[in-house]
């Protein structure tokens, strides 16, 4: 049985101008599904990088990756976006709501790039803001809710078209104590009950007890550690 | 259609800004409205029923007129349907400020060769018979009032009659219209029985000054012009012959090139338009560039930002050119009205296509650089905010 995420010896190069900088060295890692994987490491280490090659919004400058048994490190830019309209649901650090757009019509965003109706998309949306417990704020716009909300409207966001990969860039980043601890436990039901496979990069080792693996990643390179 | 409310939010995130740009494309619009008014009227008719029609008249000057008995010699060659003619008259009715074209014509060839002009059977054959007698088109009724069985006084500025009297008096006997709205500026005129006028006018008598030589076949129109050319070369009065467009071309022409002017100042009026809103668009863009990138983030390909960013600049240029065409379609007949019909400028059909026409190319010029950038967009560097 193969891992849902199969990642060899990836690695990623940024050029700076002439100056070549590798910022992460053959990494290889297997996520199961249903796992939920915290990404820690001092800033810099390249714990985004890995993320997003992950989340198909970057490509390895070396190696493969593949999730649920299909390679995405070759997949042409459309391609992948197909690919992560059906498999990726990404959690920001600053939520990235629009700002124009309620609380509804944010999450029903995804749902444009699927074969549903404006009813089942209305349905979908609503159902998911109800999971994330903001069924009373549909028509609320971002600026009109508190940082935990729209973290929790952004996760709606993301599971609504059920993904098979939830990824978080520093979920809690940006929130107080009480609402990152709603968040993280929103996401561990997600994990728990609904058995969606995460990926959360994190700074605070409180936020990484949720979840039930820890790696660290230093200079580029990995390093597991046991974990709950 | 599913992304309208996208494009719409991009449009209402600062509403003042969106406002602001609506608003010089309904002023840029309106302006293209009102001048290509103007300049249908001038380049006017691309009169389809003249075609076929030839305009004879001497060589040196319009005012020059030509002797009558031209008349047969041009009826009589190969090709040629029927030869109707007319003369200025000049007359003004009550003050010069009235002014409008009136002169006489051969009547019933007259008619027979501009079948443009419609009014009903009873009118024209109350017309043939009534040598005092005079048509008017539609407008000029209109404009002053007449009605049929109105008598009209001109005062000659030109051809005084042979009792040395300036007033002429004409008996409204019928009133033309035009099928064609693009044709409306010749519902502008008056015209009255040549053999009335020839015979009452004090000096003059014997000479036309144009001839009207209706074809049979418009494809030799050129040849045609300079056989009848040939025909009076040498002679005392030198004809020049033109197609009846080339006439009303080089009669607007010395004007002045209308169709030149307006299209100088269309183009430096959507130069200015495709600075300001390209500018405007380029900022807009600036603003959303990570709200893009979360877009991209989630799976919407680089196909669909471009289409979104590029609609946004359309429907921009689709509202806010529409709303200028009907100002202008509002104002052209308050414009009529105050000028007392003399500027009853008809919006055309052609107008409303090539305002479509040009809201669509704006919309994509002023659109096409910031929906590049946005398709090019890399999610990474954006959400990063490099
Ligand atoms: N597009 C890029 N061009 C050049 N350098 C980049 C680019 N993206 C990342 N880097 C560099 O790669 C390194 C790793 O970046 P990354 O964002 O993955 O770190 P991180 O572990 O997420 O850090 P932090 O905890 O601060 O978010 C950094 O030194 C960063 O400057
Ligand atoms: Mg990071």
């Amino acid at each position: 049985m193969t891992a849902l995420v199969e990642i060899r010896g990836v690695s990623k190069v940024y050029e700076r101008g002439a100056q070549k900088v590798e910022v992460l060295h053959h990494v290889d890692l297997d996520i199961e599904e249903g796992d939920f994987l915290a990404l820690m490491g001092p800033s810099g280490s390249g714990k985004t990088t890995l993320l997003n090659m992950i989340a198909g919004i970057d490509t390895p400058t070396d190696g493969t990756l593949s999730v649920a048994g299909r390679r995405i490190d070759n997949l042409s830019a459309t391609a992948l976006a197909r690919w992560r309209a059906a498999h990726v649901g990404y959690i920001f650090q600053f939520y990235n709501l629009l700002p124009m757009l309620s609380a509804q019509k944010n999450v029903e965003l995804p749902l444009l790039l699927t074969r549903l109706s404006a009813a089942q998309r209305r349905r979908n949306a609503g159902i998911a803001l109800q999971l994330v417990g903001l069924a009373d704020r549909v028509s609320h716009k971002p600026g009109e809710l508190s940082g935990g909300q729209q973290q929790r409207v952004a996760i709606a966001r993301a599971i609504v078209a059920d993904p098979t990969l939830l990824v978080c860039d520093e979920p809690t980043g940006d929130l107080d104590r009480q609402s990152a601890e709603e968040v993280l436990g929103l996401l561990q039901k997600l994990n728990r009950q609904y058995g969606k496979t995460m990926i959360m990069v994190t700074h605070d080792p409180k936020a990484a007890e949720y979840a039930k693996r820890v790696l660290h990643l230093d200079k580029g390179t990995l390093v597991e550690t046991a974990s709950a | 259609m599913k992304y309208f409310p996208l494009i719409l939010a991009g449009l209402l995130r600062k509403k003042t800004r969106t406002l602001l740009t609506l608003l010089s494309v309904v002023a840029a619009f309106a302006l293209f409205g009102l001048l290509d008014a103007v300049r249908v009227a001038f380049n006017a008719p691309d009169n389809v029923a003249g075609i076929d029609r030839l305009i004879v008249a001497s060589r040196f000057s319009i005012i020059q007129p030509l002797p009558y008995a031209d008349y047969n010699r041009i009826r009589l060659l190969p090709g040629v349907k029927e030869v109707a003619y007319a003369n200025w008259f000049g007359g003004v009715y009550q003050d010069p400020k009235n002014f409008f074209a009136n002169m006489a014509v051969s009547a019933k060839s007259f008619l027979d060769t501009h079948p443009e002009l419609v009014m009903p059977a009873a009118q024209k054959a109350a017309f043939l018979k009534t040598r005092t007698g005079a048509i008017v088109g539609q407008t000029l009724a209109d404009r002053f009032g007449w009605k049929i069985g109105d008598k009209i006084p001109l005062k000659a500025t030109i051809f005084p009659k042979k009792d040395g009297s300036n007033l002429w008096t004409f008996d409204l006997v019928g009133i033309y219209h035009t099928a064609q709205p693009e044709l409306r500026g010749l519902e502008q005129q008056m015209f009255f029985h040549y053999d009335y006028f020839d015979e009452a006018r004090q000096f003059g008598q014997g000479t036309v000054g144009w001839y009207i030589v209706k074809i049979a076949d418009p494809a030799h129109a050129d040849q045609m012009a300079q056989t009848i050319d040939h025909l009076f070369a040498n002679s005392s009065n030198e004809t020049k012959t033109e197609s009846e467009r080339q006439f009303q071309l080089s009669f607007a022409k010395q004007i002045g090139d209308i169709g030149l002017i307006v299209s100088a100042i269309m183009g430096a009026v959507f130069f200015t338009l495709v600075l300001l809103t390209g500018n405007t668009m380029a900022q807009a863009f600036r603003d959303r560039i990570p709200e893009l990138a979360v877009m991209k983030t989630l799976g919407f390909s680089n196909g669909a930002v471009l289409r979104i960013v590029l609609a946004e600049s359309v429907l921009v240029l689709l509202i806010g050119g529409a709303g200028g065409l009907v100002a202008a379609r509002t104002i052209l007949p308050v414009i009529a009205a105050a000028s007392g019909g003399q500027f009853d400028l008809p919006m055309t059909d052609r107008t409303w296509l090539l305002g479509l026409l040009l809201m669509l190319l704006i919309g994509i010029l002023v659109g096409l650089p910031p929906a590049w950038r946005a398709m090019r967009l890399k999610i990474v560097d954006a959400l990063a905010g490099r």
